[in-house]
This record gives C-alpha cells, structure tokens and sequence, in this order.
C-alpha cells in the first residue's frame, strides 16, 4: 500500500541482502518518493510494528541502472569503496551504502568528497577496514602444495574479501593450480590455469570438486614447512622482542592459518 | 634435510641485522606466463620482535675475509660458517614464494675468496631465478663492496632494488670500526648503478623496449649506536645521500652488540630502539613533510629529543607558526600541524569545499586530536594555547599524551 504512505514517514524496507538487492532498494526508493527509509536485511530484520513495510525484490536491470548511475558520480576508487563497504556484511553499513547512494545522486558530481557527511565517512571508515582485511588475506594465505601439484589454503577473514583478491592471486601466482577457501562462508575460489572459478565445498561431498587424492600432501611439504618455520625463528632478533607489536601485526585469530605459528 | 635446515639457520640468523624489509616500489609484472609480480609490498608475517617479514632474506655465506667490528661474521669471530649453493637459494625461494609465503628474496653476503668472486655468484643465483624459473617476484641485492663495475651492472638488470650500506654515519665513524671499508667505495658503487639508471630511463622515454634497471631504486643503512655520531651528522648524511644518489630509503639500524671488542658497546647493552624510531620519524618528515635536515635538528641542538617527536618538537619551537587555521591553510601548512598526518589534511581539504571544518569532524577524519588542538584553529575551534609558554605548553602535552615509549624513558620503572 505505497499510497498510503506520504514522503515525511519512516518506511521500512526488506532486502535480501545481495548488492544487487541493495541498489534495488535505493531504486525503488526514488520510484516511490521515499526519503526516510529504515533498511532491513530479510531474516535478520528488527523491523517495528509501526512503521509500514515494503518487500523489496531484487531486480538486475533496476540494480544495474542505479549502479550505472553511481558510476557516473563516483571515482573508480570511489566504486571500489562503496563495493569493499558492501563486504563487510554489516547491517548498520548498509543502511549508510543506501544514505550514501540517495546523498550522491540528490547532490552535484564531487559530493563523495564531503568526509564531514555521516554517509560518506561511515562508508570510507568501513571501506578502509575491508582493505586492510583485503591486505591482510594477501599476506596471510599460506599454500600447502598436494601430491598432484594444486596449492591449498584455508582463510577465515573477518570480511568476504575473496571478491577482492582473486585478480590479485590470478596475477601472480599464474603457472600453478591454486584454491583458496574461505572456511566461515563456506566458499572458495579455484584457479586452474585459465580462469577462476568459485566452489563451494559440502562436507558431505567433498570429493565433488576437489578430487580426494589432491588432498594427499606433496613429498616436500614437510621440508618447506620446516624450513619455513626455522626461518621464522631464525630471522627473529631476541634482543628486539615486543610480543605486543607482534600481536598488533599479526592477531591471534590469524595464527590457525599461519604455518610459523603451528608447533614443531 | 638436516643440513639444509643448520645452512637456512646460520644464513639467515646472520642476514638479520639487516633491517629493509621493502618490498614495494618496483613494477614488475607477471607477462610471460610465469610467476610472481611486484606491487606496493606486503608483509607476509612479523617477527616476535614486531619487525615485517616480506623477503627471505639471508647471505649466500657468512665466510668473510673481512674484520668489522660491528659484524656477526667478521673474520676473527669463531662463528659456524656456511654457505649456501645457488641451486639452493634458487629452490628456497621458489618454495616460499610459491607457497605465499614471501614478496621475494633479499640476497647478501660475507666476501668469500674476493669481492668479484662472490657477485658473480650473486649474479649466478638472480639469473637463474629470472630467466630458468621465469620469477617475476621482488630481488633485493646487496652489492659487495670492492666488486667490479661491470658485475654490479649486469646484476641491475635482474635485481629490483640495489643497496650497499654506509654502516657507519661518517667516514671517521667506520674507518675506526672496520678499518678495509670506506663511504668512498659506497659513493663509487651507488654512482654506478645510479648513472645506469639515469640513462635506461632516458633511453626508455625513446625506446620502450629497453629492459628494467632496478626499478625499486637504491637504498642504504647506518648503523646508530655503536659510534659517537650525533644525529644533525646522521641526518645530514641521509639528506645528502637521498639527494646525491637519488635514493629511496635510508635505514637506520640501532646497534646490537654482537661482539666483544674494546671499540664497541658492551655486549647485552640495551639496543637504542627509542633513538632509531625518532630518527625513523625525523626521516619521514624529510621525505614526506617538506622538512629539511636543518629544521629538525641543528648545531644547537644536535640530538633529537626523545621524550617527544620530532613534528611536536619542531611545533614548540616555532611557536610563531602556530595557530594554522584549518578552514584556509594550504596542505603544506596543514601537514606541518604535530597530529595531522597527509592523509587527514587531505581529507580536510577536500572537505572544506563543502563548508567549515568542526572538530568532531577532525576527529572522524583521524586527526590526532589530542595533540593537534593545541596548534590549529577551526570553525568551533578557537586557539586557547598559542599564548602559552612552549615549557607549559610541552609539559601539558606530555601529560596528556601516553608514549608508547614510557617504559624506555624511565628504564628503572620498567623492572615493576
């Protein structure tokens, strides 16, 4: 019942909590003349009773228009933020990624240089911690090499930066099959010397993607690792320790993952 | 497997000393389909001393016929030696950045048999790696003081950053610890490979196929500490070098006592770090803040002051400077603000586009509010402190500021 609505109320709306979803909702707001809306991802909503609801419902070529839209305002390193800030998988930053939007398009091209709007410095706040967790999964992934030549390696990142890095791995490391899993979204991203791909790794079937015989680690494994962690030990200078910038650096939630900071 | 792990150890617990770390700077790609690229630099881990580990960084050997004082592997210290094959360098650095565990590799070395000797084996191991295994990632080269020209030349095509290092900040200062080097022969060297790279870059803007010359530049080291130099003669030194040889970075190393000899700290005295870091900070203000050597330290007042930093002490000399006002000063200005850094004044100014600058915006914007108060006006923000005396003034800092160093400062407070 849109029409019931006039354009001073709070209206909530529902997404689905994709990007595309999201850039819906900052379309249909303009569609209905709503200027107050509470946005709420569906599942996870705390909507109220009072204020009335709108279902929104993911469109592509509604999402792309207004995304096509935020492109002609917005730098490339503008587009890059906004998208970092969606990763966070924040419900607070997304109701800021819909401000930022309505604020953006209400306002002359340069607006997103305004780091005195809560909007904008929320998203840039936000889009600078993914980039440093984006960094981080650049340094923190380590390879283990299986018997038939695939590089794995396992990740929990505080955001889903997978999106952010694969170009990155793609890039570098080209001459070998390699598969990064990101363990709490349950998906990774494999290359196999030609493109990537994204898997998805059921517990129950394991053997669907990533064959069980890859998962037999390679001959030299052991040694690498070793010398990997004597290195470790040894490029330490004792007389420097200060275990709290180490921690700074390198936080424990990290450490699991980190083949110099397993025993032995 | 045993053998190959004692090396790796002694190797690289005597290339630690060593403080670059860099790996950025170079532009080196991945195109012929092999592996590796280079970038802005990533730190893969950090020591439990807090320092970035990004290169496997080691000496091809740690025999030396040399007798530095300040050295690990002088010729008189009864050291276990070693030294690696190239095919075992070139297989731990494959391994490892293969597995994501490294940028790169950073190769130096005692000074076996001869200075040429030992670079042609350098030499050997960096072509290897770029032309057999077709690796794109990062190459540190340490050059060996006395190696021919010609040498050091070919190795520029290969390596992405060359450096050798002054070890001490004045002639006088290292002739008296290591009587067989000279900062004539470290000009000499980094003149060679800084001339090569002037004329590839010329080349380069005619030719666009004329191959890289280390694209990551040149940097050095001094060590401070071990002799009497002040720091107005360590800056003064890094500001000519930065000037003279284009360099990128000059490192400063506080010295580590590693050996027992009469010219040297006393083994277990406690490493200069507070002093390293302020001279780290004086740095950064020459290559990023528009400071000269001179602003910051002077014949007056030779030695960096360690209770504070250097921006904040410059600020209490130069009361006449302050307040700047945030909503018009220009970036050169606003940098020079102790708790204003690049990137916050960037921000203020482009934000000021859109109207006046207040404080809670300041403080969102990263602004070291905290300290920065005291030397800026902005629209809600009306300098209360400028009549203060710069004494008051510091002393009113200090006790709002808590340094991180506070332990370093009152060593006897540290024991509780």
């Amino acid at each position: 019942m849109p029409h019931l609505i006039t354009h001073h109320s709070v209206v909530q709306y529902l997404f689905d909590g994709s990007f595309s979803g999201l850039l819906t909702a900052v379309f249909e707001s303009y569609a209905a003349r709503h200027c107050h809306v509470a946005l709420f991802e569906q599942d996870k909503a705390r909507n109220n009773f009072f204020d009335p609801v709108v279902i929104i419902t993911t469109t592509p070529e509604k999402a792309l228009r207004v995304w096509k839209g935020l492109k002609k305002k917005l730098t490339t390193a503008l587009q890059v933020e906004y998208y970092s800030a969606f990763l966070a998988e924040d419900a607070a930053v997304m109701q800021q990624l819909f401000n930022y939007a309505r604020f953006v398009f209400d306002h002359a091209a340069g607006a997103a240089a305004n780091y005195g709007h809560p909007a904008v410095m929320a998203v840039q706040q936000m889009a600078q911690k993914v980039s440093r967790e984006r960094h981080r999964m650049k340094a923190f992934v380590r390879f283990q090499k299986t018997a038939c030549g695939l590089y794995i390696a396992a990740i929990e990142p505080d955001y889903n930066v997978l999106p952010l890095v694969r170009k990155h791995f793609k890039d570098r490391y080209a001459d070998q099959r390699w598969l990064i899993y990101d363990r709490k979204r349950k998906y990774g991203i494999y290359y196999d010397l030609h493109a990537i791909h994204e898997v998805l790794i059921e517990a129950a079937a394991a053997g669907t993607v990533v064959h069980a015989a890859e998962m037999m680690l390679d001959a030299s494994e052991a040694l690498y690792s070793t010398l990997w962690k004597d290195y470790f030990k040894s490029t330490n200078i004792q007389e420097r320790k200060n275990t709290r910038l180490h921690i700074r650096h390198v936080p424990r939630r990290y450490w699991r993952h980190l083949t110099e900071k397993q025993l032995g | 497997m045993e053998r190959i792990r004692e090396k790796l150890r002694i190797l690289a617990d005597a290339a630690k000393y060593d403080v670059s770390c860099a790996s950025s700077g170079s532009n080196r790609k991945n195109t012929n389909g092999g592996i590796g690229d280079t970038g802005s630099g990533i730190c893969h881990s950090y020591t439990e001393d807090g320092r970035c580990v990004s290169l496997l960084k080691i000496l091809l050997t740690n025999f030396c016929i040399y007798d530095c004082a300040f050295c690990i592997s002088r010729k008189s210290n009864d050291v276990k030696r070693a030294a690696f094959t190239v095919k075992e360098v070139v297989d731990l650095t494959m391994n490892f950045y293969r597995r994501n565990f490294i940028e790169g590799l950073f190769l130096s070395s005692g000074i076996f048999k001869h200075a040429d000797y030992t670079m042609e084996r350098m030499l050997a191991i960096v072509k290897k790696l770029r032309l057999e295994e077709n690796y794109n990632g990062y190459i540190h080269l340490k050059t060996i003081p006395g190696a021919s020209q010609e040498l050091v030349r070919e190795a520029g095509l290969y390596a992405d950053r060359m450096s050798i290092n002054l070890e001490m900040p004045t002639e006088a200062g290292l002739k008296a610890v290591a009587p067989e080097k000279s900062h004539t022969e470290v000009r000499r060297q980094l003149a060679t490979v800084n001339h090569q790279l002037i004329r590839f870059n010329d080349e380069r803007s005619m030719i666009r196929s004329v191959p890289k010359f280390v694209p990551a530049g040149q940097s050095t080291q001094m060590v401070v500490g071990a002799t009497p130099e002040t720091d107005l003669q360590v800056l003064q030194t890094a500001a000519e070098f930065y000037t003279a040889y284009a360099l990128k970075r000059v490192y400063y190393s506080g010295y580590i006592p590693v050996n027992t000899d009469e010219r040297m700290p006393l083994l277990n005295s406690q490493p200069p770090l507070l002093r390293e870091n302020r001279l780290y900070q004086a740095d950064w203000l020459m290559r990023f803040y528009g400071f000269a050597a001179g602003e910051i330290v002077n014949a007056a007042q030779p030695h960096l002051e360690m209770e504070i930093d250097p921006k904040l002490s410059w600020a209490l000399r130069h009361p006449q400077f302050f307040p700047v006002d945030l909503n018009r000063a220009d970036f050169k200005t606003i940098i020079r603000v102790p708790g204003i850094g690049r990137q916050s004044a960037q921000k203020i100014i482009a934000t000021r586009q859109f109207g006046n600058i207040y404080v809670y915006q300041l403080q969102k914007m990263g602004v070291a509010y905290n300290r920065a108060q005291y030397f800026i006006t902005c629209t809600d923000a009306l300098n209360r402190y400028t009549d203060k005396d710069p004494q008051q003034l510091r002393a009113l800092i200090l006790k709002t500021v808590q340094s991180k160093y506070a332990s370093l400062l009152a060593p006897q407070l540290a024991l509780f």
